[in-house]
């Protein structure tokens, strides 16, 4: 016996939690089931779904107003070029379906740009409502926030940056105590979980719930200034509730300012996805790693070589030692790049570990990045080669795997961190190949 | 296997890598060389953002600190433990957050060794309190060959004043009641296995709760596996070493480990795979032990360690047998359902859920990915309570939101943290399988039995 379903999708980062959410909208009857092993990148990232912020060839243009303009111009085997442009468009509504109301900036195809801790701007597609009021468009004069605990976020410097950068509107910037957090270390989820309970404090005016002791401690400050911004840590379960609670003792609107990781709006985004996967009957298993396949024959290829037989039969889960199989009809593998662990490198070789699907790179390791830290890294493009099914593909082009697709970082062909296209590029392409693989599952 | 003891970071997580040779431990813990593990933390903080203790408690400095970077600085200078180890509740949710598979728990636990060793006083209330607490399997026989004396004296407000005056066990709890009859003396009563079967066998690791507290729990799972043709063996065992490991009583642990892997190891021998009903336990046999000891044996138990409900997933059509069943009685209608921590480590949270909806008319609603707080001892002592309730109240408001009245989770501990904080009657996810498989009615002969 195995554990059977229709669709398994391994990894449980923005795009495998896309992809199974797809493969069960497509297929409403189909068993779909995620198995993840570490937490995802979502709880680094800002939580800022970025399509293409600046274009591959030519970045020193600028920010792009509109990023699907851009699109049609992609190198031949970036992944947008891979799905095309209408499955980007697709991917996005079906996020926006998601998300619901947590979500904002379905109104425009232009990018938007959110200021983030350091004081730049991010041109963006779509950003958590927290961060709906401090848009660096809009022109009101905004006060930032910071907090001595916390040195991430530096208020009156990346408000003074904020100005520099041409921001037409005036920024201040304020360093206060935060009420109830003594630790110069605190975790981002203190800060959080003071606001969520709204937990007793006590500061210099006795004793109140954190909302309104920080509340308190911000209106003195606080001059013509319509709106605040803060860093991100403005509760987790309850964090509208928090910022409509400071809004209305502060009369003013309040935002958030997305931070470094680890991040809280990623967070919330990771457990918005994981509700969804609940409410649409997803199986999920996480804390456990895929660690190897067996082929239709059910003979173990071994994943460093082997004939290989084109079509999965089941995989091998590991359970802190003991094996698990897992069998199902379609596969998708979203485990991630170099961060996420899906890639892995050696010093002879850069590799896919569970189904040893093959990744185009150099012989040579010293062709693998170029001296200029900030040039064009071969490395950050490393990836899985695939076709527009997004099977991945041999090293002759070929499908590795009749019914194994890919998505998300795994993915080579492009670099999200220098064309801000990460979250895009997740959605897409889990997009399509879950709704491919549940298609075909049915 | 950790990276502690493969030290590269780009091997495939939980390939084979027998090359290696685990390091014994002790007598000297800190002779352990956990640097490569230390090495390769990126400090990203994730392993901050999951950890229930520091979300709660500005005086913990959360796992980052305990595990690679009080390593670090060990290594440096001679600097000693630092004191908040031991506010760490050895949930073990760091471990598997990190991204980049730094062994933290094995990291707290061999620091939370060291600290009792050089640092705590053994004549200390604190030490003391620890180490009663740690091995309550030893005092458990003795309450529980006069069970009922002992729940009246466990009972007595003037017990549990003392317990928090003298030793600092909170008074804010109840004491879990003993059974009149333990798992093991039922089971001898009864003649053992009633089911002879060479080709299918299991050894069951039952764990001191369900034999001494709850020993309809292990009723349950003797019954459901019978159901499944299964030959039972109960062989000799000690406690897991969950409570041992997490107050840094690491001898204690090993001795009870000793027993565990050897009685275990010989039920191997004979032909058994070993399920256990306690997450916490099949989690220090498939973890804890490997990455603490090497006992001859250690490895091939931790491989052969299952959870009772997905051995039987795996290995019989359990889904399949469920299909269109139903349970009779109001006990066992909708469920609030807690993943214990120990369960989501193994990957086993979303099990429970998926097994029961095949059963008619039984729904368990999940409430959620918070920790119950109690974490095993943790909650027990008086500095913690106030910080494991503030961990547990997101459960609790999940559980009061939840369309049912009773809970269920497969932690011991986590089941008295529900209970004391919601109310509710709490059941062990066997027990609803057993009344689904065998029927409430053989549960009651089973009382009978018992009785
Ligand atoms: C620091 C940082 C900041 C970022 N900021 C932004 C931003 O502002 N905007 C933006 O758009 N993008 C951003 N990104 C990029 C974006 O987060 C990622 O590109 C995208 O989310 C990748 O998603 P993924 O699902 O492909 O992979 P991941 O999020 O890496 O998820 C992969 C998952 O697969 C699991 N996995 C790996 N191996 C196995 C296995 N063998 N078995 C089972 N599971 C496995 C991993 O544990 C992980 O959970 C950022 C990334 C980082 C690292
Ligand atoms: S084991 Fe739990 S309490 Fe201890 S540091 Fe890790 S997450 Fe925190
Ligand atoms: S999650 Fe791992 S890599 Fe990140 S800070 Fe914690 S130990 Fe270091």
């Amino acid at each position: 016996m195995a554990i059977e379903d229709d669709v398994l999708v391994i990894g449980g980062g923005l795009a495998g939690a896309t992809a199974a959410l797809a493969a069960a909208d497509a297929a409403p009857d189909v068993r779909v089931r995620l198995v993840t092993y570490k937490q995802s990148t979502l709880r680094h990232a800002s939580g800022l779904i970025d399509i293409l912020g600046y274009a591959p060839d030519s970045p020193e243009e600028g920010p792009l107003v509109d990023p699907f303009d851009a699109l049609s111009d992609l190198p031949e085997g970036h992944p947008y070029e891979r799905v095309g442009s209408d499955a980007v468009r697709e991917a996005l509504a079906f996020f926006d379906d998601v998300a619901g109301d947590a979500y904002a900036g379905d109104h425009t195809d232009a990018n938007a740009l959110v200021p983030t801790h350091g004081g730049t701007v991010k041109p963006t597609a779509r950003y958590p409502v927290s961060t709906a009021d401090g848009l660096a468009s809009d022109d009101r004069d905004a006060l930032l926030v910071g907090f001595e605990t916390l040195p991430d976020f530096e208020a009156p410097l990346a408000a003074a940056h904020l100005e520099a950068a041409g921001a037409p509107f005036s920024a201040r910037g304020a360093t206060i105590p935060f009420p109830g957090v003594v630790r110069d270390d605190a975790k981002v989820t203190r800060y959080a979980h003071l606001l969520d309970q709204d937990e007793t404090v006590t500061t210099g005016a006795g004793e109140t719930g954190a909302r309104e002791a920080l509340a308190t401690t911000v209106a003195e400050r606080l001059g013509d200034e319509s709106r605040v911004g803060f860093p991100a840590v403005l509760g987790d379960e309850h964090a509208a509730e928090v910022r409509a609670d400071l809004a209305a003792a502060l009369g003013a609107d309040v935002f958030e300012v997305p931070m470094g990781p680890p991040s809280l709006p990623g967070m919330r985004l990771e457990d918005l996805l994981y509700d969804a996967l609940e409410e649409a009957g997803v199986r999920v298993t996480s804390g456990v790693p895929v660690i190897d396949y067996e082929t239709a024959e059910a003979d173990a290829v071994a994943a460093d070589g082997g004939s290989g037989g084109d079509r999965i039969e089941r995989v091998v889960v590991d359970r802190n030692g003991t094996e698990i199989p897992y069998r199902a009809d379609q596969y998708v593998l979203a485990t991630g790049g170099l961060v996420g662990k899906g890639v892995r490198s050696e010093r002879e070789r850069v590799f896919e570990p569970i189904f040893d699907c093959h990744v185009p790179h150099a012989a040579d390791r010293y062709d693998w990045f170029v001296d200029d830290v900030f040039g064009d890294q071969p490395y950050a493009r490393f990836g899985l080669a695939s076709d527009r099914e997004l099977r991945p593909l041999d090293a002759d082009d070929e499908p590795e795997f009749s019914n194994l697709r890919a998505a998300g970082a795994v993915l080579g062909g492009y670099d999200f961190a220098a064309e801000k296209s990460g979250a895009g590029v997740s959605l897409a392409t889990g997009y399509v190949a879950g709704t491919r693989a549940g298609e075909e599952a049915e | 296997m950790s990276d502690a003891e493969q030290p590269t970071d780009d091997h495939v997580p939980g390939a084979e890598e027998e090359e290696f040779e685990p390091i014994q431990v002790f007598p000297e813990a800190e002779e352990m060389d956990l640097r490569p593990g230390a090495d390769n933390c990126y400090k990203c903080s994730t392993c901050d953002t999951n950890c229930p203790v520091a979300e709660v408690d500005d005086e913990f400095p959360g796992p980052k600190f305990q595990g690679p970077e009080q390593w670090r600085l060990k290594r440096q200078d001679d600097h000693d433990i630092d004191d908040s180890v031991m506010k760490c509740s050895n949930c073990m949710r760091c471990d598997s957050a990190c991204p980049s598979e730094v062994p933290l728990s094995q990291m707290h636990n061999t620091a939370r060794g060291e600290y009792v060793e050089e640092q705590m006083d053994t004549f200390s209330r604190e030490y003391l309190r620890n180490r009663i607490l740690a091995n309550y399997r030893r005092l458990a026989p003795l309450a529980a060959a006069f069970p009922r004396t002992a729940n009246f004296v466990m009972g007595l407000s003037v017990t549990k004043w003392m317990g928090e005056k003298l030793l600092g066990i909170t008074s804010e709890r109840d004491f879990p009641e003993f059974a009149t009859e333990t798992f093991r003396e039922w089971w001898t009563k009864r003649g053992g296995a009633k089911v002879e079967n060479p080709d299918k066998r299991i050894a069951y690791f039952h764990g001191c709760y369900s034999n001494y507290n709850t020993p309809e729990v292990a009723k349950a799972l003797v019954r459901v596996y019978e159901h499944f043709g299964y030959e039972i063996m109960v062989p000799d065992q000690s406690c897991s070493g969950t409570p041992m490991f997490a107050n840094g009583m690491l001898e204690d642990a090993r001795r009870a480990a000793e027993t565990n892997v050897r009685e275990l190891a010989a039920a191997l021998e004979d032909g058994a795979d070993i399920v256990a009903s306690c997450s916490s336990c099949s989690m220090s046999l498939r973890q804890e032990y490997p990455e603490l000891f090497d006992f001859e044996n250690t490895e091939s138990v931790a491989e052969n360690t299952w959870d009772a409900v997905e051995y039987l997933r795996v290995h019989e059509d359990l889904e399949g047998e469920l299909e269109g069943r139903s349970v009779d009685g109001d006990e066992f209608d909708d469920f609030a359902y807690h993943a214990p921590c120990h369960s989501r480590n193994q990957g086993l949270d979303g099990q429970t859920i998926e097994v029961l909806s095949v059963i008619d008319g039984i729904e368990a609603h999940d409430v959620g990915d918070s920790c119950s707080g109690i974490s095993g001892t943790y909650g027990w002592k008086e500095e913690n309570y106030e910080t494991s309730m503030k961990i547990g109240e997101e459960m609790f408001e999940h559980m009061d939101a939840a369309d049912a009245e009773t809970g269920l989770t497969e932690c011991p501990t986590c089941s008295m943290q529900m209970e004391h904080g919601t109310g509710y009657e709490i059941k062990h996810t066997l027990e609803v399988l057993e009344a689904a498989l065998v029927g409430s009615g053989s549960a009651a002969s089973g009382r009978r039995e018992a009785g």
